[in-house]
């Protein structure tokens, strides 16, 4: 038996898991954390709560009569996630702010803070499997690696990435050994209302997924030119911010072919569009790569370069500037910001990853250097 | 260790007993001998409570607590003053009130029912005269500030304030729901013109509470029905609820002599035994003829709001982190803003049946963790 700390958002996940935990017999304690600010319908003076997720993670707690708690980590939030994630657009990058979010607030220092308070582990309602000698981890302790979740639909090992060996000593992942319908099963059979509840959005802090209206009260106006990868003017644009690497929709283009972004510069406040060839990406580079475990890493790997892409075959090369991946096929869609991520052969084990600081699209082109 | 009384206090025994008597009354406006049993029931608590706080018992309007009380204040007087003069009334409000002032009148306001201004406070949590009278205008039509407040424990001057009110024509509502425990209060002699208070801070069951409304005020009743308590307040009397407040009330103004130099002692005791720690500072009025007997209000350097609230469960102790939002997570609280305070919050409040055990012990516990915890200060940053 562990002292473990649940973050419990009040879904169906963390509900699923903190059931889990409970039933291995850990001592376990819920904690809700307070964000991001969505409630708009709030009155006055009372902003502070997403209150139906609150309220369903206090019941959750009661149902399994463990300690529940609620955290405010608004400020944290806006200050390490959502200000940076509208400060990385301005500049031309596309961040993840998931990754940020469980760098910064959610995973692992959330896990710092649990062991400060004196537990031995935090669980979270992420999709990902921890192995011990090849078997799942149901106590904390070191020697742990980081998998791919049962449910491929789920995975959430991607925006994990930064677990290091030492930290994920101190993590249980209850529910990522289980597809999503067995989760609800088990969140039903644990009598929670929250079974049926439907999944959360991809950004928490834009419910309604709308990240250019977000962003525009956010970031100011900028106009620029829109160019094709030859040079010829398009079109203007009202922001960099508003577009992203491999976007095709809402360029407002009239052009006789499809037109993908291929770059988003914002030093010179230019947007380029070229056919989909544009995109290709020979190699990325990651200037401060994070890894998961000790072990070595085998050459020829696999790489993801979105959080819902799929796996891209390459080989991986380290230098004094970091991490070299080399594609063993061109890439499509690669953004600056965008993490990537590096999984052994079998598509399974997660080496652990970082952010991409450089790309290859420039050679493809060379347009940037033109 | 319960260390919370300002947050919901003990039920006294004869508050306990009053209401399992009355638990199966009949309803007290039936003609019948039962009702009329039951409605005797209520109307001697009304005049046990009225006599205690200087009221006649017409003017004492039994509410489901503290909340209602105001909200009945607030929108009654503000809204019967409209219907009066057919202009938009003034509301002055202290910036330390109680939520169950405070959103009223920012409620009312932003309908455009009240013209709006909240007066600020001192350091020590105190609301000054002067600045309440320097925001006067010829339309205030009420002024609503907290005999104490619940977090500091200020003890605002509310009689002062009164009586330069009363002269002026303009009517002081004023929450005294944390000061009934420890305090008197005299509506009359204070010139007060109406009052809140809730039964379950000083002795009686959750869920009833009392207003007192002075006969001469205009108020527009919130809940219509049955007509009962004036047509202030319509709603079959809940009479055990009522007969249980009076009796905890009862008890509460008998036993206050002993309870004030009882908990006064134990709060020095506490507050001494706290401060002497690294990093822990007192709060609120340095002078203690200014400050509830009841409360100890402390900001610690050394520990996160986050994780005292998790400590004090380990270590058995009930107190209050900081004000609690909707989701349960402690924010940052309008009192302390409006008084500059800042570290982490902590109120210890205590109650007529608080032991020198508990205050040893909790002095016991936080010199243990406050030492075991000193590395945790930049835990959240």
């Amino acid at each position: 038996m562990s002292k473990v700390l649940i973050a419990l958002s009040g879904g169906v996940d963390s509900s699923a898991a903190a059931a889990l935990l409970v039933a291995d017999g850990h001592d376990v304690t819920a904690v809700h954390l307070k964000l991001a600010d969505t409630d708009t319908d709030a009155p006055p003076g009372h902003g502070c709560c997403t209150l139906d997720d609150a309220q369903d993670a206090r019941r959750t707690a009661a149902m399994l009569d463990i300690p529940f708690y609620v955290w405010d980590l608004r400020d944290t939030f806006q200050t390490a996630v959502e200000r940076p994630f509208a400060a990385s657009y301005a500049t031309g990058v596309t961040p993840n702010p998931c990754v940020t979010c469980n760098e910064k607030v959610k995973y692992a220092a959330l896990l710092e803070r649990a062991k400060t308070a004196g537990f031995d582990a935090l669980a979270t309602g992420h999709y990902a499997q921890l192995r011990r000698d090849g078997k799942p981890v149901v106590t904390p302790g070191p020697n742990v690696t980081l998998h791919r979740a049962k449910d491929a639909q789920k995975d959430q090992s991607y925006v994990l990435y930064m677990a290091q060996p030492e930290q994920l000593a101190h993590t249980l992942l209850p529910v990522g050994g289980y597809t999503k319908p067995q989760v609800r099963q088990i969140a039903a059979d644990a009598g929670f209302r929250v079974a049926q509840k439907p999944d959360s959005y991809d950004i928490c802090f834009i419910p309604d997924g709308d990240t250019a209206g977000y962003l525009a009260k956010r970031l100011p106006v900028a106009a620029g030119t829109i160019i094709d990868n030859d040079g010829t003017v398009l079109g203007e644009h009202d922001g960099v911010w508003r577009y992203t690497v491999g976007q095709r929709r809402g360029l407002g283009l009239d052009h006789h072919e499809r037109r993908f972004v291929t770059d988003v510069n914002a030093t010179t406040n230019t947007v380029t569009v070229g056919p989909r060839d544009a995109l290709a990406c020979a190699w990325v580079r990651i200037k401060t790569p994070r890894f998961t475990t000790s072990a070595p890493i085998q050459e020829h790997l696999l790489v993801q370069i979105r959080a819902h892409g799929r796996a891209h075959q390459a080989t991986v090369v380290r230098d004094t500037n970091g991490l070299k991946i080399t594609f063993l096929e061109p890439v499509y869609g690669v953004a600056l910001g965008q993490a990537a991520v590096l999984y052994d052969r079998d598509n399974d084990l997660c080496y652990g990853g970082g952010m991409i600081t450089d790309a290859d699209r420039d050679a493809v082109f060379g347009l940037r250097n033109a | 260790m319960y260390l919370d009384h300002a947050a919901s206090s003990t039920v006294r025994p004869t508050a306990r007993a009053a209401f399992l008597t009355h638990l199966d009354a009949a309803n007290g406006s039936a003609a019948h001998q039962r009702g009329q049993n039951a409605r005797a029931v209520v109307e001697q608590a009304r005049e046990q409570i009225a006599q205690h706080i200087g009221a006649s018992p017409h003017e004492i309007v039994f509410t489901s607590g503290g909340t209602e009380a105001d909200n009945l204040a607030l929108k009654g007087i503000c809204w019967a003053a409209r219907d009066k003069t057919r202009t938009t009334p003034h509301l002055i409000v202290s910036a330390t009130e109680h939520a169950a002032v405070r959103d009223v009148a920012v409620w009312l306001a932003e309908r455009g029912d009240v013209t709006l201004d909240v007066v600020g406070c001192g350091p020590d949590g105190i609301v000054d005269v002067e600045a309440v009278l320097a925001l006067l205008t010829p339309q205030t039509a009420l002024v609503s500030v907290m005999y104490a407040n619940n977090e500091l424990g200020s003890i605002n001057p509310i009689a002062e304030l009164a009586k330069a009110l009363a002269t002026r024509g303009v009517a002081l509502h004023t929450d005294a729901v944390q000061a009934m425990a420890t305090l008197k209060v005299d509506v009359n002699r204070e010139q007060i013109s109406a009052l809140a208070a809730s039964g379950h801070k000083f002795g009686a069951p959750q869920g009833v509470g009392f207003a007192v409304l002075r006969r001469d005020l205009a108020v527009v009743p919130l809940l219509h029905g049955g007509g009962q308590d004036r047509g202030v307040r319509s709603g079959t009397f809940a009479t055990a609820l009522i007969a249980s407040v009076a009796a905890a009330f009862t008890e509460t103004v008998n036993d206050r002599p002993r309870v004030v130099a009882h908990i006064t002692a134990l709060t020095d005791r506490l507050a001494a035994g706290l401060c002497a720690l690294d990093g822990v500072r007192r709060n609120g009025p340095t002078d203690a003829a200014k400050r509830l007997c009841s409360h100890v209000h402390l900001s610690l350097d050394a520990l996160p709001s986050e994780l005292l609230a998790l400590r004090l469960d380990g270590l058995g102790i009930a107190a209050s982190g900081g004000a609690a939002c909707s989701s349960g997570a402690t924010t940052a609280s309008h009192v302390l803003v409006a008084a500059g305070i800042t570290g982490t919050p902590l109120r210890l409040s205590l109650g007529w049946d608080s032991t020198v055990d508990e205050v040893e012990h909790t002095i016991a516990a936080f010199t243990q963790l406050l030492n075991s915890n000193a590395a945790t200060s930049r835990l959240w940053v």
